[in-house]
């Protein structure tokens, strides 16, 4: 099972320092990714967190929102953990995926490429593949069907409780 | 509570299906006294039920029952098995629709004599004309509250309309205003008026839109002469050695098999599942399927030529806020082969949620093209262009060949190439919808592919000869006198305009003629 916590990581200083770097943001500790700075943890139990990291690093790369936090990117790739879990060859799909990722990635893989383009480079050579196809569909709903992420392009969601919008600005439009 | 009917009741009208035209078709006998068991595959909800979620909507509504997309349109590739986006619930998809209600034009019902023999075409004008089925618009129009009929005025624009409609003063459209909806400006019939909650493809949760799952189907039970049936699903059409149809065998919610006797049958599944199921009727008698001497049963698939354009705008509009359908332009929907193609088009506004415009905007596209699209999302306006695609005897429904569903019937193969004539109306259509848009400031367009269809027509043609066609003018099959068609797999041709209202229509008029025949004991 995934856990994704929303409360603080509890890791000190010397063991955030310990654990091993990826990127500038995220942290693996043990079975975890962890983001020290916005203070949330996701467990792996079937892939490997560094695996998981990477999905998350894809994930933006493919959907790229820069108002959106890595948190959201997490949410949207724990599905494949839990399906990993399940399905033997499905974690195998992810695992060799993401090993052939940072083979064509080259030096220090594909994490360390530290410019987008660079990154989306490597993406457009295993575009048709399987792996990235899994990855890309699962993210259509994953990402943007949280409703978290919603408020941060505006949307505002379920308005029948509200009353609709016939008093809450249907045709408020001033600038035409 | 409603009247049951007896299984062994043979006296009764059978109809397989319960949204436009079942369900219209359906209170229409009730209020004559004939009685009716319509069968419906889907559940049954009240409108308070609906949910403003897009997928959540979605799982609850949709038919989702496997299907294959097959050809060259962009639907197979983007949904290679979700062609149809219909819905398997009382009501069927007059839950989903939204609200558009135009009479065909004169020169729709003439398509042959109009447009000519196009190559790569099955053109035939239809057995009526516009006048024949005008006095059926007028009672349809009333019976669903049409703004801009019978005194009942116009919807407001939202941001969305107002976007279109400045778009559209500037090129010089005359014909832009909030429509002709089927979705109640004041109260009426029972009905309260829209809140502008926008969700009207999730079922309108306050029953502004009409529907006949609450608009039509109460009232017929009502008279106790109406009893609905859901999660019954038809497998086949039962028939005597004479060749008349006897009754239908359903599945029920466990899956057990009953058998429904029936006087006369009316298959009003939507395009796809009512030709699908006279082709899974088939018998040692009609071993091509039933109603099918012609071999037109699953032929002349039609879908509308569509497509959308959304603008991004420096500004915020809001589209989703009010009716999805806020506003239409008809300036396009014109015969004139001037511009490269025959028939026309209709614009009407749409919108859709960020769930959904992540899965539709560009189906498959991924990178920063498209995330900053969906990042001016609060800026965006949008339109769906609807015209009129060309029938062709290639594009059909078939029984799929290995595919079987949980009844071990073959799924429906829905096989679709676009027309030339349907891929420059498109074309002409996106250009159009651009220069809107760009006129009023759109700093950014985005043409989408279209969706998968919601106007599914044609696969049972009505036709004046039984050679060219499955049905007659009354949607009675050419070949079995008790077996009937009444959805939108009747149209010989599409129109430009939004099926719903025609196919309504068409069912007041059938209910007339089948109450008559029935009095006359010729069926």
């Amino acid at each position: 099972m995934v856990t994704v916590n929303d409360g603080k990581p509890g890791l000190s200083r010397r063991e955030l320092l310990k654990g091993g770097g990826i990127g500038a943001l995220l942290v693996i500790s043990g079975s975890a990714v962890i983001s020290p700075e916005h203070a949330w943890g996701l467990e792996t139990s079937a892939l490997k967190p560094e695996t998981v990291a990477t999905l998350i690093q894809m994930a933006r790369d493919i959907y790229p929102h820069d108002q959106l936090a890595d948190k959201y990117y997490a949410i949207a790739v724990k599905a494949h953990d839990e399906k990993a879990g399940k399905d033997q060859a499905y974690k195998e799909l992810v695992e060799k995926g993401v090993a052939d990722l940072d083979a064509k990635a080259g030096g220090g893989g594909y994490i360390n490429q530290s410019w987008e383009d660079q990154r989306v480079a490597v993406l457009e050579q295993i575009e048709a593949t399987p792996f990235f196809q899994a990855v890309r569909g699962g993210l259509v709903v994953g990402l943007y069907n949280q409703k978290a992420v919603w408020p941060v392009f505006g949307y505002e969601g379920e308005s029948y409780s509200k009353g609709g919008y016939i008093d809450r600005g249907f045709d408020d439009i001033e600038w035409l | 509570m409603a009247k049951t009917f007896d299984l062994k009741d043979g006296s009764v009208v059978v109809i397989i299906g319960s949204g436009a035209g079942g369900g219209t078709l359906g209170n229409e006998l009730a209020q004559k006294g004939i009685n009716v068991v319509m069968l419906e595959a889907g559940r049954r909800y009240e409108y308070g039920e609906f949910i403003n979620d897009e997928w959540e909507s979605f799982d609850q509504l949709a038919w989702k029952d496997k299907r294959i997309a097959s050809g060259e349109w962009q639907v197979a590739k983007d949904f290679p098995n979700l062609p149809a986006w219909i819905v398997k619930a009382v009501g069927g998809t007059s839950i989903h629709w939204a609200g558009a209600s135009l009479r065909l034009q004169e020169h729709e019902f003439k398509t042959l004599s109009t447009y000519g023999k196009l190559d790569g075409a099955n053109l035939l004008d239809w057995p009526i004309t516009l006048a024949e089925l005008e006095p059926y618009y007028a009672k349809a129009e009333d019976k669903m509250g049409v703004t801009r009929t019978n005194g009942i005025p116009g919807l407001p624009g939202n941001n969305n309309f107002k976007v279109m409609k400045a778009g559209a003063d500037k090129l010089g459209y005359k014909e832009c205003s909030t429509g002709r909806m089927a979705i109640n400006s004041e109260p009426r019939d029972g009905r309260m008026a829209c809140q502008q909650t926008g969700f009207c493809f999730q079922g309108c949760k306050w029953g502004a839109k009409w529907s006949t799952l609450y608009a039509e189907i109460p009232k017929g039970e009502a008279t106790g002469h109406l009893e609905v049936r859901p999660q019954s699903m038809v497998l086949k059409i039962n028939h005597d050695a004479g060749g008349k149809v006897t009754g239908v065998v359903y599945a029920d919610k466990d899956g057990k098999l009953h058998e429904q006797k029936a006087r006369i049958v009316a298959v009003a599944g939507n395009s796809i599942e009512s030709p699908r199921l006279l082709l899974n009727s088939e018998s040692s008698k009609f071993p091509d399927g039933l109603a099918n001497s012609s071999g037109q049963v699953g032929r002349n698939y039609m879908r509308h030529t569509t497509g959308s354009v959304y603008a991004a705008f420096d500004k915020p509009v809001h589209m989703y806020r009010g009716t999805t359908m806020a506003g239409i332009i008809r300036d396009e929907a014109r015969n004139d082969s001037s511009r490269g193609f025959v028939g026309g088009y209709e614009f009407e506004t749409i919108s859709l949620g960020i769930p959904f415009m992540a899965a539709f905007l560009k189906p498959g596209a991924w990178g920063r093209s498209f995330t900053s699209a969906l990042d001016d999302y609060v800026n965006m306006a949008g339109l769906w262009i609807v015209g009129e695609d060309m029938a062709r005897e290639e594009n059909r429904i078939t029984l799929h060949e290995e595919e079987k569903d949980e009844y071990g019937l073959p799924i429906a193969d829905v096989f679709f190439d676009d027309h030339p004539n349907d891929t420059a109306m498109r074309n002409h259509a996106y250009k159009q919808g651009t220069a809107l848009y760009e006129a009023v400031g759109a700093v950014r367009t985005f043409p989408t592919p279209p969706y998968p269809s919601t106007h599914n027509l044609g696969t049972n043609r009505m036709s004046e000869k039984p050679g060219d066609g499955v049905v007659n003018k009354h949607g009675q099959s050419h070949d079995i006198k008790n077996l009937f068609v009444s959805d939108g797999s009747q149209f010989t041709s599409g129109g430009a305009e939004n099926p719903t209202l025609t196919i309504v229509s068409l069912a007041i008029r059938q209910a007339d003629y089948i109450a008559k025949e029935m009095a006359a004991k010729n069926i």
